[in-house]
């Protein structure tokens, strides 16, 4: 157990680069996935299926054959993700303004591919509003805007949090593929350079690594949980 | 489906709003056709991203490589199949006794057992309050980490302490096994758990014994509840087989690399790939969309005839939608 004692702070700095990962990434997946969501239900044909064939190709591709293309197709569009380095927001997260890219393609990477899946929550959301709502608006003369602003979204807002946070959940685990994309520092690149490179014992790393990611995803699990069964007594 | 279900958001489009539509439509296409050029097309061909000498190798029979690189890819993916199958099959088997094994538990722990000695009856309860807790752990602990982490730590873990499992296959589907078999467990026992009261009520009066009601009453009837949500698991599972390449498992992601090192032409190979991937997962989530209709479908019928059973029965609609939400 000594090495979990002696080599803390390499624990809590693989922590906190996954903590700012994900919070970047969740950002960027929400801010997508509302986009796409939103063009999932437009009245305009072309957006529709724009938006339909961006959450088939998301869903069904493996998170790594989309890291693998952030990787490789991005330099070969002449990017270097640069866009990312917000002038700001890269003194909070100093990852996003380092010279090598990786941090900003696997974030791309993550949050592209995550966004698909809010993009589905928010859809199943607004599907699970009844549609004698939606009805009513139009038969007081609201428009497709006014009726979404002012009917759907707010209900839909209520059955989408619960799928949207097991999506949250998943993308923090799924975060964990970053490490092993060139991301260094963060808890999965601290379990390998621990273990293959540093050498030391594999359970206690394990334990350590392991609490880091539970931190994470099992109180949110349990605060949805709570979310969900207080809904049910709503409902 | 998308045109179906969202129309009742907008009335049915007049003249005047046909041609805002119409000219919108038109111009968002656009957008999307100069966008793709533009950003994505021109910057591609610059680099000579569509040059035969790329492409020519996956897509032209005629090409010197083309037989060895498709050979080399369709090891690829009989070995992920492979793993794939066997994790699907032995993730089912855990998360079934999983899910068996939690609700005896549960059901154990309710018991008094009055009619043993003292001693005995408590030991007994401290027993199986003791275990349940250790299954609650196992499963928040596994459904908490990340699949890759699990895999990882199969890997190099196992061998450290003594368990040489052989091919580098078994520590794939071992880690696969452990995570999508705890997740399965959860699908099954929420499904059984969402089951009216009476459906166990009824088995304790014809006289089965407890096992038996979870066995030939409640198991069969969460296996066909929630059935979309064990297939969107299994193409979790196909999806996650990818992650093989973490461990040097030479599954098709593995190959594929070895085609770039010597081709240099990462791009096409992996959109070939993830083309080939994306059908295959598509094709099963519309069996699962299938699936979920034909179970729809017999649930309405079978609540016209018994309308007495359709308040449990809509929690466990909403409940399938929820653990459908989390297999992502």
């Amino acid at each position: 157990m000594d090495v979990l004692v002696n080599n803390f702070d390499v624990f809590r700095n693989g922590f906190f680069v996954t903590l700012q990962f994900c919070i970047l990434a969740a950002t960027g997946a929400l801010i997508i996935g509302v986009l796409v969501a939103v063009m999932r239900i437009s009245p305009v044909p072309p957006l529709r299926w724009l938006g339909s064939t961006y959450v088939t190709v998301l869903r069904n591709c493996p998170l790594t054959i989309v890291m693998f293309f952030a990787a490789f197709a991005l330099p070969a569009l002449g990017s270097n993700a640069d866009f990312l380095r917000i002038p700001g927001l890269d003194q909070i997260f100093k990852r996003l303004g380092t010279d090598l890219p990786y941090f900003r393609f696997a974030l791309i990477a993550l949050s592209v591919y995550t966004a698909a899946f809010v993009a589905e929550a928010i859809r199943s959301g607004v599907n699970g509003v009844p549609s004698g709502q939606a009805e009513a608006a139009r038969a007081i003369g609201l428009t497709f805007t006014q009726n979404l602003r002012y009917v759907v979204l707010p209900q839909a807002w209520k059955g989408a949090v619960v799928p949207l946070g097991s999506v949250l959940i998943a993308m923090i685990k799924n975060s964990a593929l970053a490490g092993f994309f060139g991301v260094a520092g963060d808890l999965s690149a601290s379990a390998q350079s621990l273990t293959s490179a540093g050498g030391f014992p594999i359970i206690p790393v394990f334990i350590g690594i392991s609490l880091g990611y539970l931190i994470l995803t099992v109180p949110l699990g349990l605060l949805l949980d709570r979310v969900e069964r207080r809904q049910a007594v709503a409902r | 489906m998308s045109n179906d279900s969202m129309s009742v958001l907008y009335d049915a489009p007049g003249p005047r709003a046909r041609r805002i539509t119409l000219i919108s439509s038109i111009l968002a296409a656009l957008a999307a056709v100069a966008g793709l050029y533009f950003l994505v097309y021109r910057p591609l061909d610059e680099r000579g991203q569509f040059s035969m000498e790329r492409w020519g190798p996956l897509i032209d029979p005629g090409n010197e490589v083309f037989g060895q690189v498709w050979t080399q890819l369709g090891q690829g993916f009989r070995a992920t199949l492979t793993a794939a199958a066997l994790a699907i099959v032995s993730s089912l088997a855990f998360g079934t006794l999983l899910a068996v094994l939690r609700v005896q538990l549960k059901s154990l722990m309710r018991r008094r057992f009055d009619s043993l000695p003292a001693p005995v009856a408590l030991a007994v309860r401290a027993l199986s309050w003791l275990l349940n807790g250790v299954t609650r752990f196992f499963v928040e602990v596994f459904r908490g980490l990340p699949v890759v982490i699990t895999i990882f730590f199969c890997a190099s873990g196992l061998p450290v302490l003594g368990v040489d499992l052989g091919d580098i296959l078994w520590y794939l589907v071992l880690g696969l096994t452990i995570y999508n078999g705890v997740v399965i467990g959860e699908i099954l026992r929420s499904g059984m758990e969402g089951l009216p009261g009476g459906q166990r009520e009824a088995a304790d009066a014809i006289g089965l014994t407890s096992f038996q009601a979870t066995r030939m009453i409640l198991l069969p009837q969460a296996f066909r509840i929630m059935l979309p949500a064990l297939i969107s698991q299994l193409v979790v599972v196909l999806k996650d087989t990818s992650l093989g390449f973490i461990i040097s498992y030479e599954e098709v992601l593995r190959k594929s690399s070895f085609i770039i090192q010597v081709l240099d032409n990462p791009i096409q190979v992996y959109v070939v790939v993830g083309v080939i991937y994306i059908a295959v997962n598509y094709l099963l989530s519309k069996l699962a969309e299938y699936a979920q209709r034909r179970l729809a479908k017999g649930r309405r019928t079978a609540r016209k005839s018994k309308p007495a059973t359709t308040g449990g029965e809509s929690t466990t609609v909403q409940e399938t939608e929820a653990v459908a939400g989390t297999a992502t």
